[in-house]
């Protein structure tokens, strides 16, 4: 086990991100520790989805340093140069992430059970019956029980994203983030995928990142808010005083607009 | 009409060889096309140019010539100096026949792959799935389904090119039509009959594809299963029903 009581989960040391001339994220420094429960809020292209995106290797940060667990993960200085990490280093890193996505991406060829134990088998190399015991129970802990043989496409988005949430949870992730995970979802079905992260956030001690527009749920299961503009944090509280007496003159404006 | 009747009646069992000779050219160039198809088509794709360049290169060489100069010059030039590789007329037929259409199909495969939704290749990563675990088992049981009806089509137009094999010296269902006019002396019934035949070969191999396209749809929760269309039941809803 690392070392996780001194180590920081999650260290961004100098981040930056471009595409093209956009500016995405600019010499970005932040860091989460183990278990911690983080939402990141602020304007659309304000580079909240960017830094869950660059965690999950989706894409490359263009300056600076992510570290997990006090280890680099996609670069490394070498010599006063920053230079890539390969893969073969990343992937152990990697699958120690999991992540949820706004449309869920659900593998359409397979069934739910066969979505879940798909991974932990062919990549972590656990045993099939171990692996299906333990998607059966999460199916159990997302209400799903009885889904076990659908095919995804016969569910509703709540339930797929109920699918995709336990998914993510059967590689044991240590690390989980959430990509507005409710907003491709009809409003009836927001409260049951909602619940089933606040039943995680109380039942485990995973570290999660959190991009959300559910403010009240950010306040429930967050212990720390990240108010980011122009590629930059603005402002970082509890949410508890973030959302009451919010600081920074664009936080109130933003929290203003969608509270 | 009675004895171009009996005339062909005659020629059947002759005409059943060459049917067999074009059925054998075409199954034997849709496989080497599917295989070259896929090497291609990934090639085309990778990340390094070493890959990407001779794919691209190959394809195009082999979609802008003509496939009656390919099998000439594999049945021809290939005996000739410095090559001195003598092939067999089916086996001329069969690689033309499987480099030409592999190219076209090549670009079918690369098009598809790119067609599947970039959700699924980062869900994949997500779960650290390696390059060649993630495109075996989510992204070609995606794209497959969207490959099968330009497949059909590309098998089809197989079927009919492969009538060049002729000119190489090979007696399929083309030469036989041939020798039914030289019998009948009648230019309108020989056609005919070689369209008509060329027709059935064809149209029963778009069944078979539409059936292998159906079940590669269901594979991935589209359309009924191949099962629920054989039995004639009603095919189920396939939108996703809401449930809250």
């Amino acid at each position: 086990m690392p070392d996780t009581a001194t180590k920081p989960a999650i260290q961004f040391q100098g981040v930056g991100k471009r595409f093209g001339d956009n500016v995405v994220l600019d010499g970005l420094d932040f860091s989460v520790a183990a278990g911690d429960r983080v939402t990141l809020i602020g304007p659309s292209g304000s580079g909240k989805t960017t830094i869950l995106r660059l965690l999950m290797t989706l894409e490359e940060a263009n300056d600076g340093l992510i570290l997990v667990d006090g280890v680099p993960y996609t670069h490394e200085m070498r010599g006063g140069k920053r230079v890539a990490i390969p893969e073969k280093r990343r992937s152990l890193v990697r699958r120690r992430v999991g992540m949820v996505f706004q449309q869920f991406n659900l593998f359409p060829n397979m069934s739910v059970l066969e979505n879940i134990i798909e991974a932990p088998i062919h990549v972590l190399g656990v045993p099939k019956a171990e692996a299906i015991a333990k998607a059966e129970d999460l199916l159990e802990k997302v209400g799903l029980a009885d889904k076990r043989d659908a095919r995804c496409t016969q569910l509703s988005g709540g339930q797929q994203q109920r699918v995709a949430i336990a998914r993510a949870l059967a590689m044991e992730p240590e690390i989980l983030l959430l990509d507005e995970v409710t907003s491709a979802l009809d409003p009836e079905l927001v409260a049951d995928v909602l619940a089933v992260l606040r039943n995680i956030a109380e039942t485990t001690d995973i570290t999660m990142l959190i991009v959300t527009h559910e403010m009240q749920f950010a306040r429930e299961v967050s212990n720390r808010v990240l108010m980011f503009d122009g590629g930059k944090i603005i402002e970082e509280a509890h949410p508890e005083e973030i959302f009451t007496s919010p600081k920074h003159e664009r936080t109130q404006e933003f929290l203003r607009a969608v509270l | 009409m009675s004895d171009n009747l009996q005339i062909l009646v005659d020629l059947l069992p002759r005409l059943g060889e060459g049917v067999l000779v074009t059925l054998e050219l075409t199954v034997g160039g849709a496989v080497l096309a599917l295989l070259v198809a896929f090497v291609l088509g990934l090639a085309g794709r990778a990340r390094t140019r070493w890959a990407r360049v001779p794919s691209r290169v190959v394809v195009e060489f082999f979609r802008g010539t003509s496939l009656v100069v390919q099998i000439f010059w594999l049945y021809y030039v290939l005996p000739l100096p410095p090559f001195y590789v003598e092939l067999d007329p089916l086996a001329c037929g069969i690689i033309a026949l499987g480099l030409n259409y592999g190219a076209y199909a090549a670009e079918v495969v690369r098009g598809s792959i790119n067609a599947v939704p970039t959700g699924q290749w980062e869900a994949a990563t997500a779960l650290d799935m390696g390059p060649v675990h993630r495109l075996r088992r989510v992204i070609l049981p995606q794209a497959w389904p969207l490959m099968m009806p330009l497949f059909t089509n590309l098998l089809i137009q197989l079927v009919k090119g492969s009538a060049l094999a002729t000119y190489v010296s090979l007696h399929d269902l083309n030469f036989f039509i041939g020798e039914l006019r030289k019998g009948t002396t009648e230019t309108v019934f020989a056609y005919t009959v070689g369209l008509l035949v060329y027709f059935a070969i064809a149209y029963a191999l778009t069944l078979v594809m539409n059936a292998l396209e159906a079940r590669a749809k269901n594979n991935v929760g589209q359309g009924p299963s191949l099962r629920e269309i054989l039995r004639l039941t009603p095919a189920r809803v396939d939108t996703a029903e809401v449930r809250p």
